[in-house]
């Protein structure tokens, strides 16, 4: 975001050592506001109403108060050493000053977010205290003096030398940080403190990445890819762990957690191959029609029953011999069709469900009332229904569904990473940016867009096989167009072709309309205008892959890069 | 080696190439020249299996491949280096040399191939990691040269492979093509500068609207009064 530029380089020049004395004022200032009522009513999001004890809430304005101090004295002591070329130590690397800027903005931001939820959640200005506008002066006076701070050169971090311990401590440090986030985000059922959690987030990201902390941590993820795919897995094994056997964030979780398989799927399909299906949905739903079919409920309509492997990859198989049956004709004519073609298909398999009825078909399904009453799963002696106590913490049902999830997509994951790295994974590339030539390097361009069609449905159709377990009834509308559309949206939002991206992506698109399900009617408004920004921003999604940055910002950054690194120290001090 | 017997290629209605026959013998450097729209693209388009002929022949090595997918006519050993480069500019420079390599699984054979390329283009060995579209024109054609050398084709198919490169860049291409000849690679050579590929060549074929008006030997074309005035630019 550009700001406009009232401040010049000269007054920056000038005033830049007052600047910083200011808004260190402002900063403290704002640190120690929420020790004050914020609110009247104990209703105002979380209780800001006691003074000498803040809310949670007012805990997290705390911590970017104390942020926002630590930049601003980093940029103190960064403004001692800037003549000196070559300083390796990784606190000089960091853009305090980019920092100090940001983190001041992100104050003004989350405290004028928290004064606009309390006045709509309880009817007006009035119900604010004093503290609440303490702490937005506070932000004011921080944001005016961290202007006089000249951005300066931007972090070296990425380019420090590596440092394993350092690394892989962060690493682990902020996924188990991440796992109280999430069970505490998990258990607001207020809207607008869920809101103000999500703001606190996005702006802790912010400054992390104009100080270059974020691109030094994204680096030390791809150092040790190891180190944070299992961090991020043990982070989510013990999630269950956190919630003391209440159901009702668990099934949240679980469908969160379906949903993020389904388009990590789907992103073989879409972000690897670069093929645009818009019916995905219906082949997860094929997955679940036919575990349904073959269940042990007394709806099903099949009197065989196989053991749940055997029809978890018969529900694969199934979905996977649909999509050849739509890619065969489709894939060897130009991407427009396909994406026309999926769109229909999706359509037509909801609507052939409904029609599945016994009256305008053989009944099947039942129509549009589906198969309701499928049992728990019991995998070898494990019933999923049943509760399990474990170190004295209750596992109840969804959570034994989280696990079996959890298991299914770190499936997905190994498949995608293997494919993504491999000659396959190659010959895709070239389909996706040149298929004549592709074609003429010896990629058989038709067999690879059918395998990852097929192969996509194919996990599909395994992933819909839990789910109709976990959703106890199968129905035609719980696979409609606008679930295909979602799936599509969490990978672009969330990254193109990336694993981590498109897990962040599902997660939010799953997770926020159920938080905010008093905001249900303006859903696709928001988020239509959630993509239109992004688009504009960040095309490359929150994640970029590194094959895919390259098509969206090419030349120009890298250039600009170039050029900093040859100016001497001094001049780009000065240029800033 | 490679044998193309009375070839009709046609674009909708429109005929490209008209009963085009010609022959390639193992080792032999071979060129195609003729004016523009001519038909030689379409001629090379046609042999490696990216457009169907609409009658004729075309015989690889005692097999006839005139029906082959493009992907498995790479797998009997036969490259093509298409007009324009048709590099893939967002992918480095490494993956697109692999990519020529896509049809081989042999990766030890790969690598020493790969090793090969760099000795003879040292530039893209230098830059084994940069996008190759922020390649200049010259330097996109020596990666698409070397794209085409990674297939360890037998026979290799350059069309027009000096388009945009400067005199000493285009001396350094014609022995590499000496080089590849004398490592017992077959070549089907499309050139504009008909001069330096007929000094080159074996044999040569004049293609014009679409069919074949003269050949013979290298030598015996460059003497050639036709082909002077309308190749050379002698009169
Ligand atoms: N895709 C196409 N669709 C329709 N006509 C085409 C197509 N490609 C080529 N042609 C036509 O076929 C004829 C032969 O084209 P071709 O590209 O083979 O010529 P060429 O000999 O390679 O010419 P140049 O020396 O300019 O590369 C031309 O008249 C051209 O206009
Ligand atoms: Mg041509």
């Amino acid at each position: 975001m550009k700001i406009p530029t009232l401040v010049t380089p000269e007054l920056q020049k000038q005033y830049g050592r007052l600047g910083r004395l200011v808004a260190l004022a402002g900063a403290l200032l704002f640190a120690l506001s929420p020790y004050l009522p914020w609110a009247y009513p104990r209703t105002a999001l979380d209780n800001m109403t006691y003074l000498g004890a803040p809310s949670t809430v007012q805990f997290l304005g705390l911590s970017l108060g104390v942020l926002e101090l630590f930049a601003l004295v980093g940029s103190h002591m960064a403004a001692g050493v800037a003549r000196v070329r070559g300083t390796t130590h990784l606190l000089h690397r960091v853009a305090w000053n980019r920092a100090a800027r940001a983190g001041a903005l992100g104050m003004i931001a989350f405290i004028g977010l928290i004064i606009v939820v309390v006045a709509l959640e309880t009817g007006g200005l009035a119900n604010l205290e004093y503290g609440a506008w303490i702490a937005l002066v506070a932000a004011g006076i921080a944001t005016a003096g961290s202007r006089f701070l000249a951005p300066g050169r931007e972090s070296t971090l990425d380019r420090a030398p590596a440092n394993p311990v350092l690394e892989i401590l962060t690493i682990a440090g902020l996924l188990g940080g991440s796992l109280f986030l999430l069970a505490f985000a998990l258990d607001q059922d207020d809207g607008g403190t869920f809101v103000v959690l999500l703001a606190h987030i996005a702006i802790m990201v912010t400054i992390a990445l104009r100080s270059g902390v974020g691109a030094w941590l994204s680096l030390a993820g791809q150092r040790h890819r190891n180190v944070l795919v299992f961090s991020a897995f043990a982070v989510a094994f013990l999630f269950p762990f956190t919630q003391n056997g209440s159901d009702a964030n668990m099934s949240i979780a679980t469908q969160v957690l379906i949903f993020a398989t389904t388009a990590v799927g789907l992103n073989i399909v879409v972000g690897l191959a670069g093929l645009l299906d818009l019916g995905y949905i219906a082949f997860l739903g094929a997955g679940a029609f036919t575990a349904a079919t073959l269940s042990e409920s007394t709806f099903a309509t099949i009197g065989w029953k196989p053991p749940f492997i055997v029809v978890m990859i018969i529900a694969g198989l199934i979905s996977a011999t649909l999509g050849l049956l739509i890619g065969t004709p489709t894939l060897r004519v130009s991407g427009d069709y396909l994406a026309i073609v999926t769109l229909a298909f999706g359509e037509i398999f909801r609507i052939t469900m409904n029609n599945l009825d016994g009256s305008d078909g053989p009944d099947l399904v039942h129509g549009s009332s589906g198969i309701p009453a499928i049992p728990n799963l019991n995998l070898f002696g494990f019933d999923f229904g049943e509760p399990h106590v474990i170190a004295g913490i209750t596992l109840g049902r969804f959570a034994n569904y989280f696990f079996l999830m959890l298991l299914i997509i770190a499936v997905i994951i190994v498949v995608f990473t293997r494919l993504n790295h491999s000659r396959i994974g190659r010959g895709w590339v070239a389909i996706r940016e040149d298929e004549r030539a592709a074609e003429a390097m010896g990629v058989n361009v038709f067999g690879l867009k059918l395998l990852a069609f097929a192969g996509g449905a194919f996990l599909a159709g395994f992933a819909g096989a839990v789910k109709a377990h976990v959703d106890v009834s199968v129905t035609p509308e719980q696979y409609i167009f606008l679930e295909s559309a979602f799936l599509l949206a969490a990978i672009v939002l969330g990254g193109m072709g990336t694993v981590l991206g498109v897990i962040i992506g599902a997660t939010l698109l799953k997770l926020v309309p159920e938080k905010l399900r008093f905001m249900s009617e303006y859903r696709m408004l928001i988020f239509g205008l959630l993509m239109v920004v992004m688009m504009r921003f960040r095309p490359e999604g929150m994640v970029a892959n590194t094959r895919r940055q390259l098509e969206f910002h090419s030349d120009d950054q890298e250039l600009a890069a170039e050029v900093d690194e040859d100016l001497p120290y001094e001049f780009v001090e000065e240029r800033a | 080696m490679l044998e193309v017997k009375d070839l009709v290629v046609a674009y909708g209605k429109v005929k490209a190439v008209k009963g085009t026959s010609l022959t390639v013998e193992k080792r032999q450097v071979v060129s195609l020249l003729g004016t523009n729209g001519a038909g030689k693209t379409t001629t090379l388009r046609t042999i490696s299996g990216l457009l169907r002929p609409e009658s004729g022949e075309i015989w690889f090595e005692g097999e006839r491949i005139d029906k082959t997918p493009a992907h498995q006519v790479v797998i009997k050993g036969l490259a093509h280096s298409p007009e324009g480069r048709r590099i893939f500019p967002k992918l480095t420079v490494e993956d697109n040399l692999l990519l020529g390599a896509f049809a081989r699984k042999d990766t030890a054979g790969i690598a020493t191939d790969l090793d090969r390329v760099f000795a003879l283009f040292d530039i893209l060995k230098e830059r084994r990691t940069q996008p190759a579209g922020t390649f200049s024109g010259g330097e996109q054609q020596m990666l698409a040269i070397g794209r085409a050398m990674l297939s360890r084709p037998r026979l290799l198919m350059l069309d027009e492979p000096s388009m945009g490169l400067s005199p000493l860049m285009m001396q350094k291409i014609m022995s590499t093509i000496r080089a590849l000849q004398a490592e017992g690679v077959t070549i089907l050579l499309v050139e504009q500068n008909a001069a330096a590929a007929l000094r080159l060549s074996d044999r040569a074929y004049v293609l014009e609207v679409g069919s074949i008006t003269l050949e013979g030997t290298g030598q015996q074309l460059l003497g050639d009064d036709r082909v002077k005035r309308a190749y050379l630019g002698e009169d």
